[in-house]
């Protein structure tokens, strides 16, 4: 393979990456997502931010506080020995958005985890990636309990467009998660697809 | 957001902070030339020259263990901050460093606004389908 070694003859492998991000409210089951198909236990990454880093508005309830952390939560799925998946779970709290931003740059797609009894917590993120053009789909999370809703009911709730995928999902189910991710990915292969078609013409 | 309680509330232990404060390790860098080009999951290799990061007297304890870790295997950035625990930017201020110093190399991602292949999303859902 060509480009399989360099002039200093280093070792081959290096994989390509690809990032899918979890989002939802808080308490809604990222993590568990996450971990659900993880190889790893998720891990955490942390960013500090300091105040000139902060956004300006919103800063309500911390400021007696000169640095604040956000927390974000990871899995890896080795795919292939040169293909990685990484799932990234957004810090949740709103003011956080700029941390979206850089996540959102290259991922293939998101997943937007919902949870019937607490619709509103997911719309800033159907929001979020609607704006932006990121192909999402809906994981619905039936938690135990949970009073389950039609899936029509819930897409008439969140005002989806038709075009955007929603399923009933287990967070902490390997399979059903699977399913969610092989959803994101084929939708966000169809978006491409049709956007290829409109440049075409 | 009522201020009930803020004025009682103390930080004690992990809540406090670390000891040493974290950009102190950067000597107070928050930016690094390379920087722009490190996403999370952009992939850190150390360069096959690198094979006594601790006989260099220039390098900080981080920037050796930053060497040591993607010695063993290729890292993303996102994997050597939560290794380390240490914050992202200063995860990507040393590992600017080290980039300088052709130590390590990084691989980006795929650029942003581009999708990869069809042909690698292919390989992605039948890699999922398989787990």
């Amino acid at each position: 393979m060509i480009f399989g070694r360099s002039e200093r003859g280093k070792p081959p492998v290096e994989p390509v990456t690809l990032k899918i991000l979890v989002a939802g409210g808080f308490g809604v089951g990222k993590t568990t997502l996450v971990g659900a198909v993880s190889e790893i236990r998720p891990l955490r990454t942390e960013e500090l931010l300091t105040e000139a880093g902060r956004p300006v508005d919103d800063v309500r309830g911390v400021e007696g506080k000169r640095t604040t952390t956000v927390a974000m939560d990871f899995g890896r799925i080795t795919l292939r020995e040169d293909l990685v998946l990484y799932l990234f779970g957004t810090p949740g709290q709103e003011r956080f958005w700029f941390m979206w931003d850089e996540l959102s740059e290259g991922a293939l797609g998101a997943v937007v985890l919902a949870d019937t009894r607490r619709l509103e917590d997911c719309f800033a993120a159907v929001d979020y990636f609607e704006r932006r053009s990121i192909p999402f789909v809906v994981g619905v999370n039936c938690f135990e309990g949970a009073v389950r809703h039609p899936a029509e009911d819930v897409r008439r709730a969140l005002d989806l467009d038709d075009g955007v995928p929603l399923l009933m999902c287990d967070a902490r189910e390997r399979e059903s998660v699977k399913e969610v991710l092989i959803e994101v990915v084929q939708h966000a292969m169809a978006l491409a697809a049709n956007r290829r078609r409109a440049l075409a013409t | 957001m009522s201020a009930d309680g803020q004025g009682a509330h103390h930080w004690f232990d992990d809540e406090a902070g670390p000891v040493v404060r974290p950009y102190a390790m950067t000597r107070g860098r928050t930016t690094s030339a390379v920087q722009h080009r490190l996403d999370l999951i952009a992939v850190v290799s150390a360069e096959p020259h690198a094979d006594d990061p601790e006989a260099d007297a220039s390098l900080s304890p981080e920037h050796v263990d930053i060497v040591e870790l993607c010695r063993e295997a290729s890292q993303s950035v996102a994997e050597l901050a939560a290794e380390l625990d240490l914050p992202i930017g200063v995860v990507r201020v040393l590992v600017g460093d080290l980039v300088d110093a052709e130590l390590v190399r990084v691989t980006r991602p795929v650029p942003p606004a581009e999708l990869p292949d069809e042909s690698i999303l292919r390989d992605v859902i039948n890699g999922l389908r398989a787990l």
